[in-house]
């Protein structure tokens, strides 16, 4: 039961073949056994989740019910929740209990989802490996020594070891897309301002954006249903009509199992096959081309010469906001304060030194830097207008292409420790992601295939690129692919 | 544009983070090569090019001037830290904050 698709536990419980409660204390008693080695979630409430089943196979039984009833969600530990300790990964909240709900639990709330406890997660969303949290890394289920990727790890890792159904992350820079693509599994970040940020703890504003992390396509589909729309309590939120993401995956049947993708122009950016990408992620990528190709799709070269400046900008932009952001972490109102100061200024510097872990005190000092007197033009300004050549990289390639694929990151898993006291190598894992998100750009990673190595397979990841708002294509080109492939179907070994 | 650990300090002050001499001249090393990654930014011509800021370019959405918030005070103290030197309580009291004293 704990392997099958969201789509199909829909299903199962919708004819009543098994209740929430069941459903949820089946992944809870999993998670009981294996959580304490693979640290994939911080908080757990076991009464408050079964609570919510138990309301779930109410609604189930009085045809209040819609596709995600019942269905047990791991929730980012980012998102705040009433009630439920809400860390961010770090010890400045370490004792910080949520007292509202961010936008994106009130919607899974509101139609019955289970939240099934906090996901583990980079420090403040800030790393690639999950290794910044202050609750500890998370193993990697397919190579307990490698790191499950960040900063949605603990999501990444909970879905690949079948401890939820599905999972929330976000992404600023890669952050659903990496670990997706190192752990195995589907992940989506939409359009700039599709999901509400309300109640998702801040790292850089105009990048952050949630979305879903699941098995497959068609469970993606159906969890951004939930998760988008207008919210007024975001003040970047898109006010746009209501849209159903499984429309399109649903017209597949129609278009012919031979060459269901006919017509859809594929683009393949030069830049993102260059010495950068290793040859093993490589090969694995070039098969799922070839696969595209046989599918019917129309493949077309194009080109996105900003790519590699991507990083650089990044790199201001995001310390920046965030530096602004984790402000308001000051030891006064929440949060950590330190147990020994001697006036104001030393309890602020005490309490952000000892509440703040080494990376994100790196982000906060650039961001203070390049937005400090005289570097503004030269750093923070200079950023935003390579920003816009990057976004016009992509405008010019869309004119091509209706999609963009490439690899998600330039390697598979790597060793945990291997890139920890490097920051600018542990940067360069989101090379292939981190423009999608200067461009505000819809984006996902789909398991694609393995590499093998040291006796283990190692998941390998495809990015499909979107034009603004064409998340439903995308869903639609990823499975279209699903169905002629069944990496996405593979569980790591020993985990069932 | 190379730093000094006293440049360390000067921003670390800025940012409200505390660091001692061992802190401020590892973080020289790691903070010099995120700026020269930094760097190759300056080679970019850029002139001409507006800078963006979000990918919508929309303009900023205004609510309302009305009172939509609730008095959720009581709710919201429950999250403030202990005090503090010597002080397990909550640095709360009759609604306000505690902080050190900041005038005589």
């Amino acid at each position: 039961m704990i392997n099958k698709s969201l789509k199909q536990l829909s299903t199962m419980l919708a004819e009543k073949q098994v209740s929430s409660v069941e459903l949820t204390q089946a992944f809870l008693t999993r998670i009981d056994q294996h959580n304490s080695s693979i640290n994939a979630y911080i908080s757990l409430d076991h009464d408050k989740t079964l609570a919510q089943a138990k309301l779930a196979d109410t609604m189930l039984a009085s045809n209040t019910a819609s596709a995600l009833t019942g269905i047990p969600i791991a929730q980012k530990d980012i998102f705040v929740a009433k009630g439920w300790k809400t860390t961010c990964g770090s010890k400045m909240l370490e004792n910080f209990i949520g007292p509202y709900d961010a936008g994106v639990i009130e919607r899974f709330d509101a139609v019955g989802a289970v939240n099934l406890g906090k996901t583990n997660m980079d420090e403040f969303a800030m790393g690639s490996s999950n290794e910044t949290s202050y609750f500890g890394k998370v193993q990697n289920p397919w190579d307990r020594l490698r790191v499950p990727g960040g900063s949605s790890g603990g999501s990444a890792a909970a879905v690949a070891a079948r401890l939820c159904v599905a999972a929330t992350g976000t992404d600023t820079g890669g952050s659903i897309r990496q670990p997706a693509s190192l752990c195995g599994l589907s992940g989506l970040k939409p359009t700039y301002g599709l999901v509400s940020r309300y109640g998702m703890i801040a790292f850089a504003s105009s990048l952050d954006q949630a979305g879903p992390m699941a098995k497959s396509c068609e469970d993606m589909a159906l969890m951004m249903n939930v998760m988008t729309g207008f919210d007024a309590r975001d003040s970047t939120s898109l006010n746009r009509e209501k849209e159903d993401y499984t429309l399109e995956i649903g017209k597949l049947d129609k278009l012919g199992a031979d060459k269901p993708l006919a017509g859809l122009r594929v683009g393949l950016p030069k830049e993102y096959f260059t010495e950068g990408l290793g040859p093993d992620v490589a090969k694995v990528i070039e098969a799922a081309i070839a696969e595209y190709r046989k599918l019917g799709a129309e493949i077309v070269d194009v080109s996105l010469p900003n790519t590699m400046l991507s990083i650089p900008v990044y790199y201001v932009l995001a310390p920046a906001e965030a530096s602004s952001n984790l402000s308001r972490f000051d030891g006064v109102r929440y949060g950590h304060r330190a147990a020994e100061y001697t006036d104001l200024m030393d309890m602020y510097c005490k309490s952000r030194a000892q509440g703040f872990g080494a990376e994100v005190k790196r982000r906060i000092l650039i961001g203070t830097y390049v937005l400090s007197a005289g570097y503004f033009d030269a750093y923070y300004l200079k950023a935003q207008k390579i920003r816009r050549l990057i976004a016009q990289d992509f405008a010019e390639a869309f004119k091509k292409c209706d999609i963009i694929l490439g690899p998600t990151a330039p390697s598979t898993a790597f060793k945990a420790g291997e890139k920890a006291d490097d920051p600018v190598a542990m940067y360069l894992q989101d090379i292939y992601t981190i423009a999608v998100n200067l461009a505000g750009l819809p984006g996902m990673s789909i398991p694609a295939g393995f590499v093998e190595q040291d006796g283990k397979s190692l998941p390998v990841g495809l990015q499909i690129i979107g034009n603004y708002f064409d998340e439903a294509r995308m869903l639609q080109a990823g499975h279209a692919y699903q169905q002629s492939t069944d990496w996405h179907t593979r569980a790591p070994e020993g985990i069932l | 544009m190379s730093l000094s650990t006293a440049d360390i300090k000067r921003i670390a002050h800025l940012a409200r983070i505390e660091v001692n001499d061992v802190e401020a001249e590892a973080t020289l090393v790691k903070l010099t090569g995120i700026l020269g990654l930094i760097e190759q930014m300056q080679a970019v011509d850029t002139t001409g090019v507006s800078p963006m800021s979000h990918s919508q370019d929309l303009s900023q959405r205004l609510r309302d001037d009305v009172v939509t918030e609730t008095d959720q005070r009581a709710l919201f103290q429950k999250n403030a830290p202990p005090v503090g030197n010597g002080s397990a309580e909550p640095a709360v009291e009759n609604g306000l904050y505690l902080v050190p004293k900041v005038l005589e």
